[in-house]
């Protein structure tokens, strides 16, 4: 394949996917809301559920974006330092937004700071948002793609404590967090939290956080404790569905952590809501590709 | 039974209901958020819709344009009502409005509004934007198109458009704000027992 066939092959790819995963929940996603709604028992719990699982199914069967706000596109690469459209795919990624937003169709969801005016076309400074990782000595790419929406971004927060407030304080954080602008973002929200040196490096890592399977758990001990302990914990409060009461408050807790400095805790804290439309695909260097966050998933 | 609300409301229709209610609505239901709410009440700027006895969705859909002109709703979800709080005391007063639909809780002054003029607040599941899409029949006007798809003023004739929580009602009864103190209540001790298990700086 030569390379200009090779970029319109891709960009018709990540356009498709992009506008898919507004329509289908990530294979994850759909099994822990599945678990959830069978062990809920309060009334208007159990009727918002439903009505999830309505949705879900109406989307998939009329083929529209299951929730209107398809957010600010972000797109999150893993890229081999040798793959071969490197440099093309800041441009690619830009023009599958495009082709998304008329195929989905999206929401218009780019407004362009300090002009204030909706560009119409989800596209504007900086956005689609990139964020870059090189993997060295690997010529495949790896993008998760996610759907910013309104609701689930207005919780995000961040701070730096110092090391005498302890992983308590951050335990602290999350919680208030939650309890105080979590209810508005559509729970059973998916937490992610990042433990790290400043404030920017650890709202990079929350945001990271979420990309990861519900149900995974961090590899160091310690922080993999403190996620079911938060998850428990969360889970303990009740918040249900909408906030209205219920028996769980989240599908989980992802902790992504650095090294930080010794007089330094950075803490962040990103959601993403029930909908959590995230999808993950691979792109092998002659363009073949795999989706590994949905099962079954069809162009 | 269903219990379905039917626009004009009137203050009848509101007043034995209580918060954790579900009702459903039959008539003309208008998305109105922030820069609406802002241009009415900031800027002084007349609604070009008729709001008495009416009810208002925060919302912002996705539309479709089809060949013939019309518009087809594709789907549309709440937004967060406690944006408009700053608003929508005012807005209540000077519209008429009677049904105010959104996702998650008011704040105290929305509560007042509630109370002085017999509206309530109401709760439709959030993210559930194509259940909704297809109770709307159809969008008979769309005003102040200048604000673009999301914020445009969309008017929907709808049908059973539901489940609709009561979350404040015509007494000042707030659902969300009554949980979020239970909420609040249970943290306190939930972490001091992690607290207690996560002390890695020794």
């Amino acid at each position: 394949m030569d390379k200009e066939a090779a970029v319109q092959d891709l960009t018709q790819v990540m356009s498709k996917f992009t506008s898919y995963i507004g329509k289908r929940l990530p294979t994850d996603v759909t099994a822990k809301l599945g678990e959830l709604r069978s062990q809920e028992v309060n009334f208007l719990a159990k009727e918002v559920y439903e009505s999830m699982r309505q949705n879900q199914e109406a989307a998939d069967t009329l083929d529209r974006p299951s929730c209107q706000d398809t957010g600010v596109i972000q797109y999150f690469l893993n890229a081999g330092a040798n793959f071969p459209l490197l440099g093309e795919l800041e441009d690619i990624l830009l023009n599958a937004t495009l082709g998304a937003t008329k195929e989905g169709p999206l929401r218009h969801n780019a407004v362009e700071t300090f002009v204030e005016k909706n560009t119409g076309t989800n596209t504007g400074s900086k956005i689609p948002w990139l964020d870059w990782e090189i993997v060295p000595n690997d010529d495949s790419v790896t993008i998760d793609v996610y759907m910013a929406g309104g609701g689930c971004t207005l919780p995000g927060a961040a701070t730096v404590l110092m090391p005498g407030q302890g992983y308590e304080g951050v335990a602290e954080f999350v919680f208030d967090v939650i309890t105080s602008r979590g209810v508005n973002a559509c729970p059973p929200l998916l937490v992610g939290v990042g433990v790290s040196t400043s404030a920017e490096t650890a709202a990079r890592l929350s945001k990271k956080a979420i990309l990861r399977p519900v149900t995974s758990r961090h590899s160091n001990d310690n922080a993999a404790l403190m996620e079911q302990l938060m998850t428990d914990g969360l889970n303990e409060l009740g918040l249900g569905p909408q906030g209205l009461t219920g028996n769980a408050s989240v599908m989980g807790v992802n902790i992504e952590s650095s090294a930080r400095h010794p007089s330094t805790i950075g803490v962040a804290v990103s959601t993403g809501c029930w909908a959590h439309r995230r999808g993950k695909i691979k792109i092998n260097a002659d363009m073949s590709y795999e989706v590994i966050s949905h099962q079954g998933f069809k162009l | 039974m269903k219990k379905i609300l039917t626009t004009p409301i009137k203050d009848e229709d509101l007043e034995a209901l209580n918060i954790g209610d579900v009702v459903y609505l039959t008539g003309t239901l208008v998305t109105c958020r922030d820069v609406a709410h802002r241009r009415l009440i900031e800027l002084g700027r007349e609604l070009p819709v008729d709001l008495k006895g009416g009810a208002i969705f925060h919302a912002g859909p996705i539309v479709r344009q089809k060949d013939d002109g019309e518009y087809e709703m594709v789907s549309i979800g709440p937004t967060t009502s406690m944006r408009m709080e700053k608003f929508e005391k005012a807005f209540i007063k000077q519209t008429g409005v009677k049904l105010i639909v959104g996702k998650g809780g008011m704040g105290p002054e929305t509560q007042e509004g509630c109370v002085e003029n017999k509206a309530v607040h109401a709760i439709f599941p959030g993210g559930c934007a194509v259940l909704a899409a297809t109770k709307v029949e159809k969008i008979e006007a769309a005003e102040w198109k200048d604000l673009g798809m999301p914020e445009t003023l969309w008017v929907n004739r709808v049908r059973e458009f539901g489940p609709l929580i009561i979350s404040i009602d015509t007494k000042g009864k707030n659902l969300i704000e009554e949980n979020k103190a239970v909420f609040n209540a249970k943290k306190k001790p939930i972490l001091e027992r992690i607290n207690a298990q996560i002390r890695f700086i020794k």
